[in-house]
């Protein structure tokens, strides 16, 4: 299927974007943090309405660690694009997207609070599915996966799954 | 007015209420019965299954999405699958991708039973709640003959199908479509051509086309304002292009549009099981890729390599190439996607679910913008959340 949409915009954000790639038909822009609210207007002005999704990805040990990534949909000419930004651990801010789609105040604030990622400018950046006492993001790769800890005498706290050992990447 | 009768009060509704439909607290500011302003407070059915994802197996993660979202259970598999076949490359046999329609719109028809029924039942109706949930007892029958269970059944496989249908489950279905409008008709009756019904619907919930698409709704609150966005249309999965079916669209966009949309998507629903049933032809499964499916049991008997390929997916699981994609499907709620990160070992490195539930609840504050208490019900009934999808 050509998205017609997708590829103009990405035409548009060419001299933008730091990456362009394409997998299985699915178009990604590589966004500078600096260019990236004035890359989502122009898409929301291009006709892409729906912002879809907003998520990020711990790409530990790699660095810059995370990506933030916009997933966004324009409904009546059928096309999708995604842009992405990366940021290092120790300066996790973007600019926050709640001024070009209200749909991004909770979708921020999950990545906040999975992701310890901060969005400046977002106006109630808080916990939204943990209790507002949790320490540490839980979608970190560094945050431990274990059963919850029990008094029992003996009883080590396991991690789960760990009959099928992760595998190296297939060269 | 004087400053005394501007005081506002803030009501807590929920977590325990018998209308949010789960565990969903909604912090309600109130001037007399007037709604002034609305925050949801959700997250008590957070189970992280994103993180738990991360630490399996592909196939081990087929367990995980009707549990997210346990009304459309057979959708969710669909959703998960498809994605992961997206990120292999490969395609489930024809046969395989027309059980998939019918067991997924057999589930839609399942979950938006379970809503009508619901949302009757808010508004007193509970004749019609006690008819839909014996209709949907009827479509988790026909699961339980399929995969062996009424919900959580793990019966879709990344490449096609664990095993093929029983017999004599299409005549159970012809079954059971036949005698499905005269149901709905009669559940129309009841509802569409009753006062109180369409005095608390009609003009309650108001949701315009541009903040329906600001706030990322999809679904039929989306399609309830007008806009045309059906995954199904717009992004043909799993085959969906080949069958013909209609989107109903609404006018106002109040809770009563959403509540016809509902209905007649049943009967679209029904439309393309139907069509799908007739073109359910023998054949294969499951793929003929020994990197993805096992291999048969007869096979092992004779082959080396079948013993070895049968050792390699059960040890170690399927490897997909590096990668990142997006699948979405059109569940009974709107866009339900997924978003596979792989680094081309076992495990995923992120799973992302893109819960339609979550967006669309955002949108709650807008929608009870000057309501009053009662009408709250019905419009959280009209979005049509399940908190496990909205938590995760």
């Amino acid at each position: 299927m050509t998205q017609h949409l997708a590829e103009s915009l990405a035409q548009q954000l060419a001299d933008v974007a730091l990456e362009q790639t394409r997998f299985r038909n699915e178009l990604t822009l590589v966004l500078p943090r600096e260019r990236l609210l004035a890359a989502l207007q122009a898409a929301r002005a291009g006709g892409f309405s729906l912002l879809i999704d907003l998520t990020a990805v711990d790409r530990s040990p790699a660095s810059p660690r995370f990506e933030v990534v916009y997933l966004l949909t324009s409904p009546p000419a059928p096309s999708r694009i995604r842009f992405k930004v990366r940021v290092e651990e120790g300066d996790a801010v973007v600019p926050t997207a709640t001024a070009v789609w209200p749909a991004a105040g909770w979708l921020e604030r999950e990545v906040f609070d999975l992701f310890g990622i901060r969005f400046e400018g977002h106006p109630d950046l808080k916990r939204i599915l943990l209790p507002d006492d949790w320490e540490g993001h839980p979608l970190r790769k560094d945050f431990p996966l274990t059963e919850e800890p029990v008094e029992f005498i003996g009883h080590t706290p396991k991690v789960p799954s760990q009959i099928i050992p992760k595998s190296p990447p297939k060269p | 007015m004087s400053e005394l009768s501007r005081e506002t009060l803030v009501l807590n509704m929920g977590p325990q209420h018998p209308a949010t439909h789960g565990v969903l607290r909604l912090l309600l500011e109130l001037e007399g019965e007037v709604i002034l302003g609305a925050e949801a407070v959700i997250g008590y059915l957070h189970t992280g299954f994103e993180k738990e994802m991360e630490t399996r197996t592909y196939h081990q993660n087929i367990i995980f999405p009707p549990r997210i979202e346990y009304l459309a259970t057979f959708i969710e598999e669909q959703a998960y699958v498809l994605a992961v076949e997206k990120l292999l490359g490969i395609q489930a046999p024809k046969r395989a991708e027309t059980i998939r329609i019918i067991l997924a719109e057999l589930s839609r028809i399942a979950s938006h039973l379970v809503w009508l029924g619901t949302s009757a039942i808010d508004l007193n109706v509970s004749s019609v709640f006690m008819y839909c949930f014996r209709d949907r007892e009827e479509i988790l029958d026909m699961f339980e003959m399929v995969s062996g269970q009424r919900m959580m059944h793990g019966y879709f496989r990344i490449g096609g199908l664990q095993w093929d249908l029983p017999a004599g489950f299409t005549e159970r279905v012809q079954k059971f479509l036949d005698d499905l409008p005269r149901r709905l008709d009669e559940y129309e009756t009841l509802l569409t051509d009753n006062l109180i019904w369409r005095q608390r619907t009609e003009g309650v919930g108001l949701l315009s086309a541009e903040d329906a698409l600001g706030y990322g709704c999809t679904g039929p609150l989306l399609r309830g304002s007008g806009v045309n966005y059906d995954v199904r249309k717009a992004f043909p999965y799993g085959g969906y292009d080949e069958y013909a079916f209609d989107v109903p669209l609404g006018e106002h966009g109040d809770s009563f549009d959403r509540y016809k949309i509902r209905l007649e998507e049943m009967r679209q629903s029904r439309r393309i099981i139907l069509q799908a049933v007739d073109r359910l032809t023998d054949g294969p499964i499951m793929v003929d890729d020994r990197k993805v499916a096992l291999p048969p049991r007869r096979e092992l008997v004779r082959s080396m390599e079948a013993v070895i390929h049968q050792f390699k997916l059960v040890s170690e699981g399927i490897q997909p190439p590096a990668g990142e994609i997006y699948a979405a499907v059109e569940s009974p709620r709107g866009e339900k996607g997924y978003y596979i990160v792989s680094d081309g070992s076992n495990r995923p490195v992120r799973v992302r679910v893109r819960a339609p539930s979550f967006n669309n609840l955002q949108a709650l504050p807008v929608m009870i913008y000057h309501e009053t208490i009662a009408d709250a019900v019905v419009i959280i009934a009209s979005i049509d959340i399940v908190l496990g999808d909205v938590d995760r």
